[in-house]
């Protein structure tokens, strides 16, 4: 392992720069988190070009960032354990009959909050449907909601916010204070309100208005990043070799930024499916016939006392994929940070 | 943060106070009643507390313990006895004289006269005072001048009210209205003193009534305290010291605290709650039937739904859902099948009556039979709309298409479109956008059968949200209301209902019970036909 | 410095503009409220006419904001539905909203600081994984399923504390509700503070400390704790901001009468005046909570100047 990069007292810490303080996201805690993480990220791009000790600048080195990372993700437990998690997440997620041929829709009114009997592991909700079959019937949902919004905030933040860094002006601006704007509107409320007026049954919309609220926080994540990569020494000399804007930005620029994109974006994932959960809690979130772990918790949550496990599968199921994928996000976070090594 | 290691009331507090949070705060000892007052749930009444512009429980709650009218519900029986009138008396039951009780007077001393009521009416109906319950004056002569349908108003006041004396004064109606002094007991008929007229900022603030409470404080949004007024000189003198309305945002909290002593009265037990009840109150739970039906009804403003032949579909939808297991297994019981367009608190005297019959019974053969013969869903499929942030609607409408997919077994050809907001919903509604099925509960603003069934089925009628229309059924209703004999007159009703059970534009689901726990502190608890709790009867200690 | 700020403060006006503008069309888009003041009842056609009249709801969407903001700019936030000056409302639920807060913020300083400190201190120890397995679950658990869950077994199985919040909103009452708002965040400040720790225990100045024969808990106190918790007191600063406005589900489980109660009822009565003032005073506390933390920063660490 080499020496950790150490910095002095007096050096410029982590969070030298007041624009990029951590500023609360309205999406969180583990919004914050991320972005916070990813933040601190970044600076390992600035230090190579400080005054004293050895810089390991990405190209100077035998091995890349990312071949390293992996290296060290190989043999990290956490993002084993994670990762085959997920794997099996998603398995059930695209084909839910390898666990059970139930009907999550097939409900027998007369078994109302029964308990567990052989074939039904998991007993009954109010409506007498089978905990176990929507518990998993509903992976699908949920995972479909995180993932598909996390991609749809990731590339909308990462463009939008990569433009504005790299070319700056007006556009960054205009950029900077839009996001503000939208860091400004509580999550919840929000919600509340775009998506009472939505009338379709499918989890687009959700996830729709979760790219919506998400995009400004990767945004400012990349826009961070591209400017701390296009400061670096390859990109001036590529630049002043007369490479345009597009080969710059793609070529030179983006691999060296997406690192902290990466990073936010998988523990975000995991808070927007806890946000998915909340919305349908407050009756805006995903629609019947959706079965979703959102839909099945919210309406769980007031029967605590006389059915607890109606609560426990579903929200067991979510917090074990939210964790999955946090976990993930720091494991990975972990591995592309050379201070931590 | 030095030293603080604990977040203890007492540092918080000191924080605070450094803060000028009102430091208050900090002091109070517990909550609940002190000598002889209770504490009740309640939630904020959605309009100003003004009688003609609280048309919904909760603000009816408080007016009726501030408020005396001319006429009152007996809580036991729902029958309109005189109050504060003395005589309502009329010849051709279209012209009335009102003769006034001696000896009732506001809480402020200001005398109830003649005036009291036909000021409080001209002034709700009004347009310029934009009272919601307005239509209510609708069948006095002059309404028209006061609340056009357009434009400004051409007069003060309604020609057909007329002061004769302090104690008596006439009303013309348009129509002959037989049963209209049983109306009076609504409290958009409620008398207002002068202190209303001069400054209704103040009045709203804290209202003064004739009533056998007045208003001691009211926080918007959070609390009203009412105590008894000791100068009250009705027959129905208030028997506890006082009443605490407490806002609660969510019943199941307000039922999580009666059970753990900071309450004395919830008169909203929430669905889930409901298996415990037995456990946690024991007898001190009250379940019993009150003037409310839950029903869906049809858009048959939509010609896929009220084309020919597709009475046969509704009837059937009707016969597929059983009533009987989901008012037993979600609502334990604190629901009551319908058997018709009305309500069990009406007493058969009143009119209720099975005319439902078999097509409010499940039959899973046979609906699955007359929605096939009837030519099937229209698109093969059916959404049950309501708006799901109050109540458990979102429950039973997802056992209500639960029992529909089973009897057809077709998959969730039935789904449920749950709106986030009641405002969003009313919308919907009103401006006939649904496209299938949608909830509707109907709470009576007066025990009459007429109150159920004109208002909700006749052409054009202002809640007819279904746009079902039917001339015999128009007809019946005419006749009713003509009818001078009050026993005839039900039976046109009856009669008018008999269409609906053959039409089926709404389909009754059940009747809606009020229900209410208590704390042991109380005695004497009851519900009148209206859900809400009788205040001025209970007894504390 | 002065400069700085002044830039910052002409910076919030476009975003206060397009933040308002944003709620503003978001309330529009739900639609007529007029019909929901009736209740189950159908509008009378006239009073209802009157209403919209009276409200400027006839008036095109534009008219209607330049309407607003130019009474609120007057001082005026409008009136509520049930004839309440919004302005009153906000008085009555900002104190108790920012008690909750209050009582959150302890929560997370007391508890999220010291886990956290433990934890740096003992980074890689099975006491450290530990914890970090702990954050990582609360994160993972929605506030509605931890309220509800603390709310039954605390308030009504064991009966240790009530079980909602009296309209007083006491201190005492609000430290469940304050727990359940602060796990998250609490979760936070236990990484971040670890982090920061963990990244200074190896700094050259905690060295020469140990160095000189500084007895252990000095160097923490005096010198590890009081550069390493900078990043933590300026988050919790901007926390508060984030914390009022997220209080809804906290505040509707504990029938807490704050600004989320009124944001709910708000909303579910499209109830446009008392929405959109909420949430306005919302953005400028967020605005300049960010404002006040970024300047926090360049007092607690001199290394910071501001142009």
């Amino acid at each position: 392992m080499p020496e950790p990069y150490e910095k002095g007292p007096y050096e410029k810490g982590p969070y030298e720069n007041p624009r990029e303080a951590i500023a609360p996201t309205g999406a969180g805690g583990a919004m914050d988190l991320a972005m916070s993480e990813a933040e601190t990220l970044d600076k390992r791009e600035t230090e190579p070009t400080g005054e004293e000790g050895t810089p390991p600048g990405p190209g100077g080195r035998p091995r890349s960032l990312w071949t390293d990372a992996w290296h060290q993700l190989r043999r990290n437990p956490v993002f084993l354990v994670s990762s085959l998690l997920i794997a099996f997440l998603v398995l059930i997620a695209i084909w839910p009959q390898v666990l059970t041929d139930a009907d999550p829709l097939r409900c027998d009114l007369a078994k109302s909050q029964e308990g567990s009997e052989p074939g039904h592991p998991f007993g009954y909700d109010t409506q007498g449907c089978d905990v176990y079959a929507r518990t998993v019937h509903g992976a699908r949902a949920s995972i479909t909601v995180g993932i598909a919004a996390t991609l749809g905030a990731a590339l909308l933040g990462s463009l939008l916010g990569g433009l504005a860094g790299f070319f700056g002006g007006w556009g960054d601006a205009l950029l900077s204070r839009t996001a503000d704007v939208f860091f400004g509107i509580p999550v919840v409320l929000g919600g509340l309100v775009f998506l009472s007026v939505v009338t379709s049954t499918t989890v687009w919309p959700v996830v729709g208005f979760i790219v919506l609220l998400g995009w400004p926080q990767i945004a400012r994540i990349a826009r961070g990043s591209v400017i701390t990569a296009a400061q670096h020494d390859y990109v001036q000399a590529a630049r002043s070799l007369g490479a345009g804007s597009g080969r710059l930005l793609l070529r030179h620029v983006a691999p060296n930024a997406v690192a902290p994109v990466i990073v936010v974006a998988t523990i975000a994932l995991g808070t927007y499916i806890a946000l998915e959960a909340t919305l349908s809690f407050l009756g805006v979130g995903l629609r019947p016939p959706t079965v979703s772990w959102g839909i099945d918790i919210s309406n769980a949550a007031p029967q605590i006392r006389n059915a607890p496990h109606m609560l426990l599968w579903p929200a067991g199921a979510l917090s074990l994929t939210v964790l999955a994928f946090i976990m993930l996000g720091d494991a990975v976070r972990d591995a592309l940070d050379p201070k931590l090594r | 943060m030095r030293g603080a290691s604990h977040p203890t009331p007492w540092v918080a507090c000191a924080v605070a106070a450094v803060l000028a949070v009102t430091a208050s705060a900090c002091g109070g000892g517990g909550g609940g009643g002190s000598d002889g007052v209770l504490s009740s749930s309640w939630s904020d009444p959605q309009n100003p507390l003004e009688p003609a512009n609280t048309n919904e429980v909760q603000g009816g709650k408080v007016l009726d313990m501030v408020f005396r009218g001319l006429k009152r519900y007996d809580p036991g029986t729902g029958e309109a006895r005189d109050m504060v009138a003395e005589a309502i008396e009329t010849t051709d039951s279209q012209n009335f004289t009102v003769t006034l009780k001696k000896g009732w007077t506001f809480s402020n001393g200001e005398k109830v006269t003649a005036g009291s009521f036909v000021d409080a009416w001209n002034y709700a109906a009004h347009i310029d005072n934009k009272q919601n319950n307005a239509p209510f004056f609708s069948d006095i002569v002059g309404y028209e001048d006061v609340h056009p349908e357009s434009g400004a108003a051409r007069a003060k006041s309604m020609r057909g009210l007329v002061v004769k004396d302090e104690r008596t004064f006439t009303v013309a109606l348009k129509d002959k209205f037989s049963t209209w002094p049983e109306t009076l007991g609504y409290q958009a008929f409620m008398p207002l003193p002068q202190a209303f007229f001069t400054d209704r900022a103040a009045w709203l603030n804290k209202p003064v009534g004739n009533g056998p409470y007045t208003v001691d404080s009211y926080t918007r949004g959070s609390e009203m305290r009412l105590r008894r007024w000791d100068g009250y000189q009705g027959p129905d003198k208030a028997r506890n010291a006082g009443v605490d309305l407490r806002v609660y945002t969510d019943n199941n909290t307000a039922y999580q605290d009666l059970i753990s002593g900071n309450l004395d009265l919830v008169d909203d037990v929430p669905a889930q709650q409901l298996k415990n009840v037995e456990s946690d109150l024991g007898d001190r739970y009250i379940n019993q039937p009150a003037l409310i039906l839950q029903t869906l009804v049809f858009p048959l403003y939509r010609p896929e739904w009220s084309k020919p032949g597709m009475e046969k579909v509704r009837l059937g939808i009707s016969k597929a859902i059983n009533r009987e297991q989901i008012t037993r297994q979600i609502y334990q019981g604190t629901r009551t099948p319908a058997k018709d367009w009305t309500s069990p608190a009406l007493g058969e005297k009143g009119g209720y009556a099975d005319l439902c019959g078999d097509a409010c019974v499940f039959d899973a053969a046979e609906a699955k039979r007359l929605i096939a013969e009837g030519g099937g869903l229209p698109g093969g499929r059916i959404t049950l709309t309501s708006n799901v942030d109050t109540g458990s609607h979102r429950q039973w409408m997802d056992a209500v298409c639960n029992s529909v997919n089973n009897v057809l077994g077709r998959g969730p050809v039935c789904t449920v479109n749950p709106v986030g907001t009641f405002a969003d919903f009313r919308n919907q509604v009103t401006e006939a956008r649904v496209t299938g099925a949608f909830r509707s509960g109907w709470q009576a603003d007066y025990p009459l059968i007429q109150n159920f069934l004109e208002p909700l089925y006749y052409t054009g009628a202002s809640s007819n949200y279904g746009k079902f229309t039917d001339r015999r059924f128009d007809a019946l209703v005419d006749r009713a209301n003509a009818e001078a004999d009050q026993a005839a007159a039900v039976k046109h009703f009856q009669d008018a209902e008999r269409i609906l059970a053959a039409q089926m534009p709404a389909v009754p689901l059940w009747y809606q019970n009020g229900s209410a726990g208590y704390s042991e502190r109380l005695s004497d608890v009851k519900l009148n036909q209206f859900s809400v709790p009788v205040y001025d009867r209970i007894t504390v200690g | 410095m002065g400069r700085y700020v002044v830039r910052r403060l002409l910076q919030m006006i476009p975003v206060f503009i397009g933040t308002t503008l944003l709620i503003f069309l978001m309330v529009y888009a739900l639609g007529d409220p007029v019909a929901a003041l009736f209740g189950d009842k159908a509008p009378d056609p006239a009073t209802a006419a009157r209403i919209r009249e009276d409200l400027h709801l006839d008036e095109p969407l534009w008219k209607q904001y330049l309407l607003y903001m130019g009474a609120i700019f007057r001082g005026d936030f409008g009136t509520a539905f049930n004839g309440q000056r919004v302005t009153e409302l906000m008085a009555t639920a900002f104190p108790v909203t920012l008690r909750l807060t209050l009582v959150a913020v302890v929560i997370e300083i007391v508890v999220g600081i010291t886990l956290g400190v433990v934890s740096g201190l003992k980074r890689g120890r099975p006491l450290d994984t530990g914890l970090l397995v702990v954050t990582l679950v609360v994160i993972s658990v929605p506030t509605f399923v931890s309220g509800y869950l603390l709310q039954f077994l605390l308030g009504v199985k064991w009966g240790w504390v009530s079980p909602s919040v009296s309209s007083d909103a006491r201190l005492d009452e609000l430290i469940l509700p304050g727990v359940v708002l602060a796990l998250v965040s609490l979760a936070y400040v236990t990484r971040l503070s670890r982090t920061s720790i963990a990244e200074n225990t190896r700094a050259d100045y905690v060295r020469t400390a140990i160095a000189k024969g500084l007895p252990r808990h000095r160097v923490i106190t005096r010198h590890l704790l009081r550069n390493s918790l900078i990043p933590v007191v300026t988050f919790i600063g901007a926390d508060v901001g984030a914390l009022m406005g997220g209080a809804i589900v906290t505040e509707r489980i504990f029938n807490i009468h704050g600004v989320g109660y009124q944001l709910y009822q708000g909303i579910l009565r499209n109830n446009s005046p008392t929405v959109v003032g909420f949430v306005t005073i919302l953005v400028i506390v967020f605005l300049v909570a960010n404002l006040l933390v970024d300047l926090l920063y360049a007092v607690l660490d001199p290394r910071i100047r501001y142009a």
